[in-house]
Formats: structure tokens, sequence, C-alpha cells
């Protein structure tokens, strides 16, 4: 990452280097009753962390928080090595928003679509250039939509819809990516290629992974990390640990925020 | 000067020349700017700047300035203003814009029956009069047409990214308020450069309409904006010819040709034989 350590990072935790996204002593409120309480998490390089919990637990939240989206009440959070507002090479983090309200106005091809995760590569005023054509094209194979990468994305599928923006993420080579319920809803097939392709960036290209979901199942066997949020952090561990605890992410895949309802 | 060229009636003046080539840079202008806000999902936008734009006309009035520039000054803050509320939350979308929207037509009524004749004087930037442009009127469109597609060739991408989806946008680290102060000028821009030309009532019209009809058809973001280009430029054409032969107000000629390209479009693909629309892909 190559950044200056700052006033704000200098009290540092071990594997500075790795942690990609790391947040420390975190709370938040909205004014009226916390919704993070000294919320700990953080993300390395080649890490796959799933964030649960169940409604209302402060996931989305804390998302904004760790992405600077929203100022922390207390704490610290270090995104790529800074506080989320300071990061330059902000390309590096990929972000799947939660399903948009994005069903366009204007039609606009899954190719426009992903070609707006090379906008930051090399300034947003250039012009594409060969290996960012390929770059957004390899992405849209690598989710599959390779056939359709000239359709409008409102004659896909909500699964392939979905599928599209995750091709915009992985289009700009992400370091970290994180996903704000990606599959809620989507089919299986999209489900498998979703699977496939996270594995690919962890695997090759060593990038590290926030999951936020209640549809674990499909991903179960690749997660690292199960982070469980109910205003605080009550549980973080390996999918086995928490087998351990009595929630398993493929039997209670139904209702996993009604099994985790139990923890901590 | 330029000398008059030998083009056939309606179009064999050097003024019928003058309206033709102002006609044909809104109409081509306009919609390039609109499909943003289409986009946007602020398709009434141009029409909140443009009842601000009147309030400076009225001001201009008053004062005794070109109304042009003082029309220039209050939809730029109009414009500036309904994205800065909308940026900050502030209000929403078309709350924002109602607000600008009838306090400008209030202000500018006020304005413009102080400084004298409220109808006479107005008249022209209501409803346009492109037979009374200059040629320096037709190189200022000129130069804000040079704006405007500088600013889509560098920005333009950006621009989609931005309208498409800001949330995303923003976390990418796009300069998402930067680009939509830059959207909010140019809307002001080209308001401003037509309200001469189809009037401050229909100017709007021509951001939207042209978008419209090519989104029906078009499968992919560029091609809507180029098939909105030449369906603007077509509609300005067509508005005209018929116009003078007919005696009728050409802007709102042009505004109605525009509309009905959209009733076309709209009835023959809803009459188009789904085979026909499949084969499209």
């Amino acid at each position: 990452m190559g950044a200056e350590p700052t006033a704000h990072t200098q009290a540092s935790l071990p594997d500075e280097e790795e942690a990609l996204l790391r947040a420390l002593d975190l709370s938040f409120d909205y004014g009226h009753g916390s919704v993070l309480r000294d919320v700990a998490l953080t993300v390395r390089a080649g890490e796959f962390v799933a964030l649960v919990g169940p409604n209302g637990s402060g996931k989305s939240t804390l998302l904004k928080v760790l992405l600077g989206a929203l100022p922390p009440g207390s704490g610290r959070v270090e995104l790529l090595g800074r506080v989320p507002g300071d990061v330059r090479d902000r390309w590096r983090v990929g972000y799947v928003p939660q399903r948009p309200s994005l069903l366009s106005e204007v039609p606009a091809t899954v190719e426009e679509i992903v070609s707006a995760g090379r906008l930051r590569q090399r300034g947003w005023w250039r012009g594409l250039t060969g290996s960012d054509r390929e770059a957004v094209h390899h992405a849209i194979e690598s989710v599959g939509l390779g056939t359709l990468a000239g359709r409008p994305l409102n004659e896909l599928s909500i699964g392939q819809q979905q599928r599209a923006f995750i091709a915009r993420a992985f289009a700009g080579e992400p370091a970290l990516l994180v996903l704000d319920e990606p599959i809620a809803g989507v089919d299986a097939e999209s489900q498998r290629r979703f699977r496939d392709s996270l594995v690919h960036l962890i695997r090759a290209h060593g990038a590290g992974v926030l999951l936020v979901s209640h549809e674990l199942a499909a991903v179960a066997d690749v997660i690292d990390r199960v982070v469980v949020l109910k205003e605080r952090v009550v549980f973080d561990g390996s999918p086995e640990e928490l087998a351990a605890r009595g929630v398993s992410l493929g039997v209670h895949r139904e209702d996993l925020p009604l099994w985790l309802e139990d923890l901590g | 000067m330029i000398g008059t060229l030998p083009i056939p009636y309606p179009f064999e003046s050097a003024e019928a020349q003058r309206a033709l080539v102002a006609c044909l840079a809104v109409g081509v202008f306009a919609p390039m700017i609109g499909a943003f806000l289409v986009q946007k999902r602020l398709s009434l936008v141009g029409d909140g700047i443009a009842h601000v734009a009147f309030a400076g006309v009225g001001a201009g009035l008053l004062v005794g300035v070109w109304p042009v520039w003082t029309a220039l000054v209050f939809a730029m803050i109009g414009a500036i203003g309904v994205e800065m509320l909308r940026l900050k939350r502030k209000a929403a979308g078309d709350l924002a814009l109602a607000l600008f929207f009838y306090v400008g037509i209030a202000m500018g009524a006020v304005f413009a029956s102080r400084a004298g004749d409220l109808e006479l004087e107005t008249l022209p930037y209501l409803f346009g009069d492109p037979y009374a442009v200059t040629w320096t009127g037709v190189a200022t469109v000129g130069a804000l047409g040079v704006i405007v597609v500088v600013s889509m060739r560098l920005a333009g991408r950006a621009l989609f990214a931005v309208v498409t989806d800001e949330d995303w946008s923003r976390v990418a680290g796009l300069p998402v308020g930067v680009l939509s102060m830059a959207l909010a000028a140019l809307t002001a821009g080209v308001i401003v450069a037509g309200m001469r030309i189809v009037g401050i009532l229909l100017i709007a019209a021509m951001m939207v309409l042209p978008v419209a009809s090519a989104q029906l058809v078009s499968r992919s973001f560029r091609g809507t904006l180029r098939l909105a280009v030449a369906i603007g430029a077509v509609s300005s054409l067509l508005g005209l010819t018929i116009a003078r032969p007919l005696d009728l107000a050409p802007g709102g000629s042009i505004v109605f040709v525009a509309a009905a390209l959209f009733a076309a479009v709209a009835l023959a693909k809803r009459t188009a034989p789904r085979a026909l629309q499949q084969e499209a892909h």
C-alpha cells in the first residue's frame, strides 16, 4: 500500500500490511440509541469474511461507516491502511451494492455498466484503452454473461443483473471486494457462478472479500471467517467454530438470522 | 456576416437560415444533456431551471441588463441550488425542484411587471423567436455546443456512471459532487441558449422528448444518445419547415413534431410483430 503511517494509524495492530480493512472499537448512533457498539473487524488479503446478523443488527450502518459514507461516532476505521476519506486509490475497493433500485430509465448494456468499473484506474476523464476493454470482457466472462454483454440490463433476470454489478466490481481488479446482500433471491445458477468468481478473485488475485448476506449456503465451503453482528460482534470465527456453537451455514440456511438470535 | 445560401423556401432568407441553424443546434445539444437527466430520473429538472431563468429575464429587464446574462446567472444558481439540495438530501429531488420552479416564475413575473409591459417584453423569452436570432446569437449557441461536446467526451462515461448509480459511484471514488454540478451547469447553459430560440416554456421539452423516443427503440445508452440527437435534429428541421407556411409558432411546432415522433415510435413499437423485435436483438 505504501501509505505513510499517519497519526491515526500509529497505534497499530499486528498484520498491519495485510489488513485491507480494519475497524477497532467502532461505535455509532443516529442520535436515538446506539446502532454499533465497540465493533472490531478485520479483513486481510486473501481472506473471505462473511458478515451476518439479524435484521436491524447494524450491518448496513457498519458497511457505510467502513466505506466512509458515514463518519464513525467513536473508534477507528482503516480502509487500505487509511481513514476512508483519505484513501487515494479508491478503485482498489470493489463494491457491489444491495440490489440497486437501478432499473435503468434509459437502456444500458451489460458492457456499458461493467465499463464503469474501469473509470478510476487512470482517471475518469480518459477513454478506455485496450487493456481496460480486456479487463471488462474478462470480468463479464467470469460471471458467465459473455453472450449477454451487448444486451440491455432491463432485459436480464434479477440474478443476471446482479452478476453484471458483480462484474463491474471485478472489472476494477479490486484488492478488497465488499458485497452487500448480493445474492438475495438469486437463482441457483447465478449463485454457483457467484461462488466460483469469488473463489477466483481470492485465489488468483489474492483479494480480500467482505460479504454481507443471509444466504451463505452457496459459499459456505469457501468462507474463512464468519462475523456475527448484533450491535456488537457476538461471534468471530470459522464456520466450523460457528457450527460448534450450534449454527451451521448449511443446515440452518433457511432462517439463518433466526438461529443467530441465540448467539452471544 | 455570412451570405445567404441557395436553399429553397422556407429557408431562402438569411434570417430563416439563421433560425434553422439555431434550431438544429438546440435539437442536437438539448437531448445530449437530456439523456443524462432522464437516466437520473430528473426529467423535469430542465423545466425547473427554465423557470428560474425566467426570474433572471425579469431581473434583467428591471435593471436594464441584457436579460440573457441575468438569465444565465439565475439559471446557474438555480441548477446548482437544486443539485445541492438533492445531494445533501435536504429535500427530495422533485420537492427541491418545485421550490425553485414556483419561486422562479413568481420572481420573473414580479420583476418584469415592475420593469414595464409584462407580456410584450417577456413573450419572446417565454415562447422563443428563432427568426430574431442574430449571427452573434448563432455563434453563442455554437460555442455552447463546443463546450457540451468537449464535456461529453471528457466526462460522458463518468457522468453515465454517476446518473446510473450514484451510491456506487461515490464508493468507487468518482467525484460525484463535481460531476453533478457540471451536469447542472451544462443544463443551465443549454436552457439559456435555447431560451430565445424555442422559448423558456419549451426548451426543456427538447431535452426530454427525443430521449423518450430514442429509449423506446435503442438497446444501449450510447445508442439512445445518438438516436436522440438525430430525432432532435429532425424535429427541429420538420418543425421549422411546417411553421412558416402554416404561420405557426416555431418553438411550438418543433416540440409538437418531437411529441408526434414519440407517439409514432411508441405506436410502431406496440404494433410491430414480436418476431421483428426479437430479431433486433
